[in-house]
């Protein structure tokens, strides 16, 4: 119980350490559009600043790190299914894209 | 309510599943809201991978968002300038809708109904942002969901699909926070109101949340 209470009591001053992270964040992914960087530097700096925005807002705004891990492992391990369905459909977009070339491209 | 919450970790995640006792130590309505949740993750995530196979699996260039989405101002071009203020919105209204929450657990009610109020006013200037955004796309580029002048056909559709559904979730989220503050403010909950606005605060994080993706993958990809 005692880690249940104690997420009621963090000061203002973590939620606004928080929020100037994300807005560095923010401004850091914006960046990489506004200086044109690209290619597999883009990717890997948007996916990077994604990840890290997403689990500042679940952890700390959304509280999950102060749960049981009863409640964390529901949230969180769910959508690890969503990887098959990335890969199921990858192939499949690779397939139409392959069919349209060879049937449909002038 | 029970002694096995002393424990953590591992141990803890096998004693709340196997001990005679409810599995999950927080109020119904908390656990509800984190399922329903998980269930829209899932909404949204099936909507960014069928754009992920439609781009892929489009045989024309798609178009250029940093420059769809580009503002000039004062005769200065920004490149995705309105889409970047729009994050920087979602995000200030994030926190302040923590700190709402972190009042409400304080009992003062009085700055839990101003901060949750202006949550509320952030997120309807989101909503008029995006508004202008389609405004423009439909009006001035011609956008439609089938057709577009600036590249791959399905650009249109993805784009209407995916931030409408978001932005029906921000006006949702604006509804709710009002009528929650609203009865916060009358007094209404007494003393479940810590918990009634914590998982207010749970819905508009996710929202928050779901916009990250959508801009890493939608706009800046």
């Amino acid at each position: 119980m005692a880690a249940i209470s104690e997420q009621k009591l963090h000061p203002i001053s973590t939620y606004l350490k928080i929020w100037t992270l994300l807005f560095v964040l923010s401004s850091f992914s914006y960046l990489v559009d506004f200086y044109e960087v690209q290619s597999y530097l883009r990717w890997t700096l948007i996916l990077v600043f994604m990840f890290a925005k997403a689990g500042l807002i679940i952890a700390f705004f959304m509280h999950l790190k102060w749960e049981r891990l009863a409640l964390i492992y529901t949230v969180l391990v769910p959508p690890i299914a969503l990887l098959v369905l990335i890969a199921l459909m990858s192939m499949e977009a690779n397939y139409v894209y392959l069919s349209r070339l060879l049937y449909f491209v002038d | 309510m029970n002694t096995d919450t002393q424990s953590t970790g591992i141990k803890s995640l096998v004693e709340d599943w196997s001990a005679d006792k409810q599995t999950f130590d927080i109020s119904w309505g908390k656990l509800m809201m984190w399922i329903f949740l998980l269930s829209d993750t899932f909404i949204f995530s099936i909507f960014l991978i069928s754009y992920m196979s439609v781009r892929m699996a489009a045989t024309s260039e798609w178009p250029p968002t940093s420059e769809v989405f580009a503002l000039t101002i004062n005769g200065t071009h920004v490149p995705l300038l309105l889409i970047a203020i729009m994050t920087f919105i979602l995000i200030t209204s994030s926190g302040t809708m923590a700190m709402a929450v972190n009042y409400a657990y304080q009992g003062n009610r009085k700055r839990t109904v101003i901060l949750m109020t202006i949550t509320a006013l952030l997120g309807l200037s989101f909503v008029g942002m995006q508004a202008f955004e389609w405004t423009k796309l439909i009006v001035e580029e011609g956008v439609r969901p089938w057709e577009n002048p600036m590249g791959a056909a399905q650009f249109g559709a993805i784009f209407f699909m995916i931030t409408g559904f978001h932005g029906l979730h921000v006006t949702g989220g604006v509804i709710y926070l009002m009528i929650i503050a609203n009865r916060v403010r009358c007094g209404y909950y007494e003393k479940r109101e810590h918990n009634i606005v914590e998982i207010t605060g749970l819905y508009w994080h996710f929202v928050d949340l779901v916009w990250v993706f959508i801009f890493a993958f939608f706009y800046l990809w």
